[in-house]
C-alpha cells in the first residue's frame, strides 16, 4: 500500500517554508552556507539556496557531500555504495552550515557528514535541514529544519522522487 | 544495488590481478571511485576513514620505489595500517617459498597484500594460496594494472572519451608488463591502439591483441592523440636488443624536432622513471603536453580506488 506524503506543490511550499526559516534563524545570510547530501539532499539544497537567493536577494555558498567513506558499516554492508563526489569549494571556518538531507531517520547518515565536515574545518556552527523526518532515531540527532514530520513504522519505506533524479516530483511512504 | 539504480556494477573481487580479467563496466566503476578519491587528496586533512581498522602489506620482491610509495600513501590516506615487505631484508633471502612468505603475512590477518615479483603469473598464484585479497604491482613481463588504470584515468581526463582515440605505446614493449595493461585496458575503453619499436623489441603474434604494429614512428605519429613512451630498460641491454642508445634516441626517441609531426594536442605520457635524452629529451618531459606528473597524482587516487574496492569485498 502506497501513501501519497506530498505532491508537488506541497512539496515546493515546505522548502519555501524551511528557507524563511533558515534566514530567521539566522537572522540573514551573513556566513551562510548550505551542503546538500549525497543524492537528493544535492538536489534539496540547490532548492533552498534559490529559495534563500528569492528572499533576501543573496546568494549562498552551496556544496555537494558524499558520506559514504565515513559510514560506520562499511565493512558490513552486503553490497559495496558507489562511491560519489565531494565539491566543497569553500573554507567552512567560522562558517553556519545547513546540511541538506532528503530524509532523517536513524541519524547514521548524519552522524557520518558531522565527521566528515570537521575533517574539512571547524565551522562555528552546524544546522540540519530534511525534507521528511520520520522518526525511529539510533542516535542523539535532531533536525532544525523539517518539511514534514512523518510517524512511520519500521517496515515502511519513504521514497522521496525530485524530477532531476526521478521524473517526478512526490514523497510516498509505503510497505516494505 | 544493481546496475540499474546506481549506473555502475557491483564489485566483487578481492584481487585485482590484471587488466585482461577486468571488464569494461568494473574499469568504470574504478575510474568513477578514483575521481572521488582525488578530490580527497586535494583536501588540507588528506585523509577518510574508509579502512580504519583493515591493514595492508606491501610485499616487494624487486626493486620500487614510486609504485610502493604510491600504494604506502593510497592505503594511508584511506585510513588503513600498511606495513612495507621486501626481497631485500624479507625471509625469502633465507630460501623460504613465495607461498609460505605470503601466508606468514596472511597469519598476521593482513587484510591485503599488494606485491611485485619478477616471476610473470606470481599474483595470480599468490591469490590462489590465500584469503587475503592481491593487488598485482607487476608481476614478470606480464601485467601492472594499477598503472594501466592510472593511464586511462589520466587519458580521459583530459580526452573526455577514449572511444576511437589514436594511442601509441612507443619502445620496449617485450619487456614491458606496462605496455600489456595498457593494451588490455585501451582496448576495452573502445581505443586504438598502435605499438611501435625495434623488430626486437616487439614480441611475436602482439596483433592478436587487436593492436596496429609499426617500426617506423615517423610514419604512424602524425595520426596519434596519445604517445605513452616506455622506459628503456637499460639494465636489459646486455642483450643487445638494439644496436646503440643513440641510434634508439634516433629512430624512437621523442624529441623537440620530432615533436613538431605530432598533432598538437598530443599527450605525452611516460610509467617513470625517465631516461631523459634517451626514449625523450627533457624539452618534451617538461613540456606543456607532458601528463607525466599527473600520472603520478592519479596513481595515488586510483590505487585508493583499488585498495579500497578490494579490501571491502568479503573474505
Amino acid at each position: 500500500m502506497t501513501k501519497l506524503l506530498l505532491d508537488a506543490p506541497s512539496l515546493q511550499r515546505a522548502l519555501t517554508r524551511m528557507a524563511h526559516e533558515i534566514l530567521e534563524k539566522n537572522k540573514g545570510v551573513e556566513g551562510l552556507a548550505l551542503i546538500g547530501i549525497q543524492t537528493r539532499g544535492v538536489i534539496l539544497a540547490q532548492r533552498l539556496k534559490k529559495a534563500v537567493q528569492e528572499i533576501s536577494g543573496h546568494e549562498v555558498p552551496t556544496g555537494i557531500l558524499d558520506i559514504n567513506l565515513y559510514r560506520d558499516d562499511l565493512t558490513k554492508v552486503s553490497e559495496q555504495p558507489v562511491i560519489r563526489k565531494t565539491v566543497i569549494d569553500f573554507d567552512l571556518d567560522d562558517q553556519t552550515i545547513v546540511l541538506v538531507d532528503d530524509v532523517l531517520y536513524t541519524g547514521r547518515t548524519i552522524r557520518s557528514a558531522l565527521d566528515a565536515l570537521i575533517d574539512f574545518g571547524r565551522p562555528k556552527k552546524i544546522e540540519l535541514a530534511v525534507l521528511i523526518d520520520r522518526g525511529h532515531r539510533e542516535l542523539p540527532i535532531r533536525a532544525d529544519f523539517v518539511g514534514k514530520n512523518v510517524p512511520t513504522t519500521e517496515n515502511e519505506i519513504v521514497h522521496v522522487r525530485l524530477t532531476e533524479t526521478d521524473g517526478q516530483e512526490e514523497v510516498v511512504v509505503s510497505e516494505k | 544495488m544493481t546496475k540499474a539504480l546506481t549506473g555502475y556494477v557491483q564489485w566483487t573481487r578481492k584481487d585485482l590481478l590484471s587488466l585482461e580479467e577486468l571488464s569494461k563496466e568494473e574499469i568504470e566503476l574504478v575510474l568513477h571511485t578514483a575521481e572521488s578519491f582525488k578530490e580527497v587528496s586535494s583536501r588540507e586533512v588528506k585523509k577518510v576513514p574508509a579502512l580504519r581498522g583493515k591493514t595492508v602489506a606491501n610485499l616487494f620482491f624487486e626493486s620500487s620505489t614510486r609504485t610502493r610509495t604510491s600504494f604506502e600513501l593510497a592505503a594511508k590516506r584511506l585510513s588503513a595500517d600498511i606495513i612495507n615487505f621486501s626481497s631485500s631484508d624479507s625471509s625469502s633471502s633465507k630460501g623460504e617459498s613465495l607461498r609460505d612468505t605470503a601466508r606468514n603475512i596472511e597469519a598476521m590477518r593482513v587484510d591485503t597484500i599488494v606485491m611485485r615479483h619478477p616471476s610473470s603469473g606470481s599474483a595470480e598464484y599468490l591469490s590462489r594460496c590465500l584469503k587475503a585479497g592481491v593487488i598485482n604491482a607487476g608481476d614478470g613481463i606480464h601485467e601492472h594494472p594499477t598503472q594501466g588504470l592510472l593511464d586511462i584515468f589520466t587519458i580521459r581526463e583530459r580526452k573526455i572519451s577514449l572511444q576511437g582515440l589514436n594511442v601509441c605505446l612507443i619502445g620496449d614493449i617485450l619487456h614491458s608488463r606496462v605496455a600489456r595493461s595498457n593494451i588490455w585496458g585501451l582496448k576495452k575503453m573502445g581505443a586504438k591502439v598502435t605499438v611501435c619499436g625495434p623488430p626486437t623489441l616487439i614480441p611475436k603474434n602482439i596483433e592478436e591483441l587487436g593492436v596496429e604494429v609499426s617500426y617506423d614512428l615517423d610514419q604512424v605519429l602524425p595520426k596519434q592523440d596519445v604517445l605513452n613512451i616506455l622506459r628503456i630498460q637499460l639494465e636489459r641491454q646486455s642483450n643487445a636488443f638494439f644496436p646503440s642508445i643513440r641510434e634508439y634516441a634516433a629512430e624512437y626517441g621523442i624529441s623537440n624536432e620530432r615533436m613538431k609531426k605530432a598533432k598538437k594536442d598530443v599527450m605525452i605520457m611516460h610509467p617513470g622513471p625517465v631516461n631523459r635524452g634517451i626514449e625523450l629529451s627533457g624539452e618534451v618531459a617538461d613540456g606543456s603536453q607532458s601528463v607525466i606528473l599527473e600520472q603520478v597524482t592519479n596513481g595515488v587516487a586510483v590505487r585508493m580506488a583499488v585498495l579500497f574496492l578490494t579490501t571491502l569485498v568479503e573474505r
